[in-house]
């Protein structure tokens, strides 16, 4: 933003909910990557801590709301300012559903032990947690930083998570068909992945409210949906 | 999407007027159309000169000697510095309600009656009766002042004095209304009546409004302008004016970084 208020006490407010909400950003992306090491290694210690830590998540969440409410009410906010603190309050809620994503990935974390031998899907997985950890910690730069370019890329890189995603589901499916055995672990590996790919839409969300800030409108919706795995589904079943 | 003010030809026209008080000069250039049937509010900062633009709308600046005003402004495509125009019967079709009350030493009815008596507004004393309490009514006065329509206006508070030259300004039923800080001096509850009054008087005529209050811009226009250093800086709807104003220096005000 430009120079300050003349008021001061509005830059106060102004940059205590920014840094609230980019404090709740870092929790989130701790979350998330502990969530996935925890995963990975099957430490159930550091699944319960993520489990436990979400309650900060959302404690903070609840505090930016309070936040935003008193700004709005004390000092009417307009133009860039009412951007500012809409786009906290979208983005802290946004954040919110992040971290109850990776706590219901901590929830699943005994599910990888059995399902050890297939280290395809293991790396698969680990693959597309750490494109979606990219793209969230991007996301949060691009809105600090106020970088367009960095929240258009963010946006582009959602596609790739899809992708992955949709190349999971199929290997997954391939498993439970093969072996009805796989069917329960496979289920819990599927809600894993969909919380990783749901993470990743939030983080486009984040960048599109990055650009809301400075624009002043949202970029258009012209990406194709990527979610293919209805298709994938019917194809899988008919061939 | 285009608002009627885009399509209907304009009720006001200016052209690149300029505005001197003896040397200096007060307002650079300024070209504005303002809409008929609709609220155009002005903003901007103390000494920008809304008060300046808003007096050459209907001549008011003849009355200051050393103001000197140049270009273009029409009222329904009539040019009004035309010599044939009358500036008193201008200034009829063009209300005025200016920042500080100033009711004439005369009682409250005579005040509001004034402008109908000398344009042969009614034709015998109950139709002026008539228009005087309607438009005390209008002006969110009448309750208070009805048991006492005989003694001086000077004599009621700044607010009441105030809503009693909105009364006078409407009473002669203008084409466009003038109102520089109309509610500078008014509680809460008063500036809401007339607030709601400029809503009203707008579904007939134009409404011109200086204020101070972005709030009030916001709430009772649907065109704003804004003023800056003699200049007019940016000029359009008033969602657009405080979602995204296009020039820096107009979100700089608004948003309270340049007094
Ligand atoms: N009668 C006058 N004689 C000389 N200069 C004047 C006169 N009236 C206004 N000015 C000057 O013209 C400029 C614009 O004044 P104007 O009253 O139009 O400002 P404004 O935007 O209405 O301010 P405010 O919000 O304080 O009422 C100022 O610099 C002011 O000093
Ligand atoms: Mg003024």
């Amino acid at each position: 933003m430009n120079s300050g208020h003349i008021l001061s006490a509005f830059d106060t407010d102004l940059e205590r909910i920014q840094s609230h909400m980019l404090r709740m950003g870092g929790l989130v992306e701790t979350a998330l990557h502990d969530a996935m090491t925890a995963l990975e290694k099957g430490d159930l210690e550091l699944a319960a801590k993520v489990r436990s830590e979400d309650q900060a998540i959302d404690d903070l969440e609840e505090e930016i709301r309070q936040e935003v409410e008193r700004v709005i009410a004390l000092r009417s906010p307009t133009a860039g300012d009412l951007r500012t603190v809409l786009s906290v309050l979208t983005m802290a809620s946004t954040l919110e559903r992040c971290g109850d994503y990776a706590r219901n990935m901590a929830k699943r974390t005994f599910v990888l032990e059995e399902f050890r031998y297939s280290s395809t899907l293991n790396g698969t997985l680990r693959r597309m947690s750490r494109v979606v950890e990219t793209m969230l910690t991007d996301a949060l730069d691009a809105y600090v930083d106020r970088d367009m370019a960095k929240a258009e890329d963010v946006i582009e890189r959602d596609f790739e998570a899809d992708q992955i995603y949709n190349s999971l589901f199929r290997e997954l499916l391939t498993h439970m068909m093969e072996d009805p055995r796989t069917i329960a672990p496979a289920m819990h590996l599927h809600f894993i992945a969909k919380n990783i790919e749901r993470v990743g839409d939030h983080a486009t969300n984040l960048a599109e409210q990055a650009i809301y800030l400075v624009t002043g409108s949202f970029p258009s919706d012209d990406r194709p949906k990527q979610d293919v795995t209805t298709v994938n589904l019917t194809e899988l079943r008919d061939g | 999407m285009e608002t009627a003010a885009e399509t209907a030809a304009p009720k006001i026209t200016a052209k690149n007027v300029d505005v001197f008080y003896a040397d200096t000069q007060a307002l650079h250039n300024v070209s504005v159309d303002i809409p008929d049937r609709q609220v155009t509010a002005f903003i901007g900062p103390s000494g920008c000169g809304k008060s300046t633009f808003l007096r050459c709308i209907n001549r008011m600046n003849d009355t200051i000697p050393i103001c000197r005003v140049s270009g273009d402004i029409t009222l329904d495509g009539q040019d009004i510095y035309d010599p044939n125009v009358d500036p008193v019967q201008l200034r009829a079709q063009v209300g005025m309600v200016f920042q500080k009350p100033n009711p004439f030493p005369k009682s409250i009815f005579d005040n509001v009656a004034y402008g109908p008596r000398i344009h042969g507004l009614s034709k015998d004393r109950a139709e002026l009766e008539g228009i005087v309490e309607k438009a005390l009514r209008r002006a969110a006065l009448w309750d208070e002042v009805k048991d006492r329509l005989d003694t001086p206006g000077t004599g009621l508070s700044g607010g009441q004095q105030q809503r009693l030259c909105i009364a006078r300004a409407i009473a002669t039923r203008p084409e466009v209304l003038l109102m520089d800080e109309p509610c500078s001096a008014l509680d809460p509850i008063a500036t809401a009546q007339i607030e709601e009054l400029i809503q009203d008087l707008s579904s007939r005529f134009s409404v011109v409004i200086v204020t101070h209050s972005m709030q009030q811009a916001a709430r009772v226009s649907q065109r704003t302008a804004f003023f800056h250093l003699g200049n007019l800086v940016e000029f359009g709807n008033t969602d657009d004016i405080f979602t995204r104003p296009s020039d820096s220096r107009t979100e700089a005000y608004i948003t309270g970084r340049i007094g």
